[in-house]
């Protein structure tokens, strides 16, 4: 029982790889043939078992080798994790929300036991047994958020409420696709989208952020996002773009589906109960081509998509560079026949 | 696509009277778990099955965001209101069963706040109650100025004085003792956060002081009780679930929509939150708009109304709901 996790890296030889039943449970975000961006926001309630959705906070096979890469990307730059003064009770509040939701979703991996205010964190995959004080910074090794995000796949922003807005007051970010919470730290969610075209004339932003900020405690809700990256980086952030930015480039007819990745935002919204805070977990999934294309349905409908993607839409997600390589390779695997409607693979 | 609120199965565990207007209620949950954390300043919203009603009254969480054993509210009766403090008053007894919603807090404290200058008036004391504790625990910066008619009526004023001592003033108003509003706000530090809650003559009265005293809006923060106000009856027709229903002088829009099946959202049920704003499909006559969460253009423009307390007088009412 339990989950094996992988040993693998997301830099340099770059040996990321989805086992055959995770290429199966990847949330594949494209429902129909063609793609519209939109809020798309539904209730984050358990979904099927075995898909990404069974808990509401899902960990996988890459557990361990993504806390791995983000340790590394903080001992690069600690300014990836950044909490200001009046957030501490939210890094708390966060704590508890991951610790229960991983002890809930996988007892075999993680153990939580309270006696009041005496807690006690087992978190076997990373051999971790320690006992603390809730609501006592000077009682564990990092600040609340820390310990408990370098312990949880996925990024983390935790938002705080005022004057009928959102701003980005902490967050741990390593695995974010080309934004940056050292920028954005401190903004309001209208300064934060500010970068996003079209969408502002259609009103989506306004809407969302009435959505967001009535967010209720038991009711978290989610919201699927995408973009793709090329190899399995899992930090394109602002800060190294020299890195991965030139690998763009690299794409050619021959290592289009070993270089080129899918990569899929899944992100939920939370209220959090002693702050009023809301944390937006946004948990990144990747997967190759290679790997992809072995769910037919999905090579298709890709293909189809991508080949139809507006020009500034395809501009912002940075795939201009690659996309005709991607549309002619991808287009030998599109028969013409018509996909099924929904997610899953057939 | 939510509806209200997560529902709670809680049972009244305490009825214990505060003054001659002011009773106490204690809710447990019924399965004996902890009830939700929750912050200082929330508020839950309490049904009541009073017949064939069902009355939805919020009221603010008043004991301490550290204990969640149980949740406790204060309701002040209110003799020429709608009915619900009175079911309260008169039915809620120890044993009963209750459903209650989860906690949300629409007037929650800013923690980036050096010190927190909180002005209560009657009633408005509970969301105060929970803050004040969640704030001492924290061993954070606050001062509680609170007016009252009578001594007699000074709800807690007697536990809020000796919890916190200095930190707390009182006002009689049969005494002639006023808080000292404009030397009050001109003395605060820098990166003080000022929080009203009270009777709305009193809630203008602070927004308007500190506004022309050069506080930034953004640092004031208020919650106004605001009941729905009775009035005419009117009829309204729902597009979408093709239905036209009658108001009651003493029902709300939203209750009305509410009594004829249709789940509207609501959060706050005191036109502040906005959850609850419905179109305007066409209408014939004037708007009543009671709420605090439309603009003043949005009011002169008739394409919204907060249904949870505004009215309306005329020939006719189409709503897309
Ligand atoms: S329910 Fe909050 S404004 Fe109507």
């Amino acid at each position: 029982m339990g989950i094996t996790f992988r040993n693998e890296t997301f830099r340099n030889d770059f040996t990321f790889r989805n086992s055959p039943e995770h290429v199966r449970r990847f949330p594949f975000p494209f429902h129909e043939d063609s793609y519209m961006y939109a809020v798309n926001i539904e209730p984050h309630v358990a979904g099927p078992k075995g898909s990404v959705l069974e808990n509401l906070i899902d960990v996988d096979e890459h557990y361990v080798a993504e806390m791995q890469d983000r340790a590394l990307v903080l001992a690069e730059d600690p300014l990836r994790c950044q909490s200001l003064p009046h957030m501490t009770l939210a890094g708390w509040d966060l704590l508890e929300l991951l610790m229960e939701q991983q002890a809930l979703g996988y007892p075999e991996h993680f153990t939580l036991t309270r006696d009041g205010d005496r807690w006690r964190w087992i978190n076997r995959p990373l051999g971790i047994d320690d006992t603390f004080t809730f609501g006592d910074v000077s009682t564990l090794p990092y600040g609340p958020m820390e310990y408990i995000t370098r312990q949880s796949q996925g990024d983390f922003c935790i938002l705080d409420q005022r004057d009928g807005n959102l701003w980005m007051d902490a967050g741990m970010v390593t695995t974010q696709a080309d934004w940056s919470l050292d920028f954005d730290i401190g903004m309001n969610f209208f300064e934060w989208h500010a970068p996003v075209p079209l969408a502002h004339e259609k009103g989506i932003f306004v809407r969302a952020l009435k959505f967001l900020t009535n967010i209720q405690q038991g009711k978290p809700a989610r919201r699927l996002n995408w973009t793709m990256t090329i190899n399995p980086r899992l930090d394109t952030s602002p800060e190294n773009y020299h890195k991965w930015g030139p690998d763009r480039t690299t794409v050619t007819p021959e290592n289009v589906g070993e270089k080129v990745h899918l990569r899929v935002e899944l992100q939920s919204f939370w209220r959090l109960p002693r702050s009023n805070g809301i944390v937006f977990p946004i948990r990144c999934y990747l997967i190759k081509m290679d790997e992809l294309v072995t769910q037919p349905k999905w090579a298709r409908r890709l293909h189809r998509v991508i080949r139809d993607l507006p020009d500034e839409l395809a501009n912002y997600k940075g795939l201009t560079r690659y996309r005709p390589t991607l549309v002619e390779w991808l287009s030998k695997l599109d028969d013409g026949s018509p996909t099924s409607p929904g997610f899953g693979p057939d | 696509m939510s509806t209200g609120t997560t529902k709670l199965d809680v049972v009244v565990s305490d009825v214990v009277p505060v003054n001659e207007l002011v009773t106490r209620f204690h809710f447990r949950r019924r399965d004996g778990a902890l009830l939700p954390t929750f912050s200082g300043g929330a508020h839950v919203v309490v049904e009541m099955r009073d017949g064939e009603r069902t009355r939805l009254n919020p009221y603010s969480l008043m004991g301490s965001p550290l204990d969640t054993r149980e949740y406790t509210i204060s309701v002040r009766r209110d003799d020429a209101g709608r009915g619900g403090s009175l079911f309260m008053h008169r039915h809620v007894r120890p044993g009963m069963e209750m459903v209650i919603s989860y906690p949300v807090n629409l007037f929650s404290l800013d923690l980036r706040a050096r010190k927190h200058l909180m002005l209560a008036g009657g009633i408005g004391i509970t969301p105060f109650m929970a803050q004040t504790a969640q704030l001492a625990a924290e061993g954070g910066n606050f001062e509680l100025h609170y007016t009252c008619r009578t001594a007699s009526l000074g709800t807690y004023a007697d536990v809020l004085a000796e919890r916190y001592d200095r930190r707390v003033r009182l006002y009689h108003d049969d005494r002639d003792e006023r808080i000292e509003l404009d030397r009050l706000l001109s003395s605060q530090p820098l990166g003080t956060h000022l929080y009203v809650c009270g009777p709305s003559g009193m809630i203008g009265w602070v927004r308007d002081r500190a506004a022309s005293l050069g506080w930034p809006a953004e640092t004031v923060h208020f919650e106004h009780f605001a009941a729905p106000q009775p009035g005419a009856p009117f009829d309204v027709t729902l597009a979408l679930s093709g239905r036209t229903i009658r108001v009651g002088e003493q029902q709300s829009l939203l209750e009305a929509i509410e009594a004829a099946g249709v789940d509207p959202p609501y959060l706050c049920r005191g036109g502040v939150c906005g959850q609850c704003e419905t179109n305007v499909i066409s209408h014939d006559g004037k708007f009543i708009h009671n709420d605090h969460w439309l603009s003043e253009e949005e009011h002169r423009s008739c394409g919204k109304i907060m249904p949870c307390v505004s009215r309306f007088e005329g020939r006719s009412l189409v709503l897309e709901r």
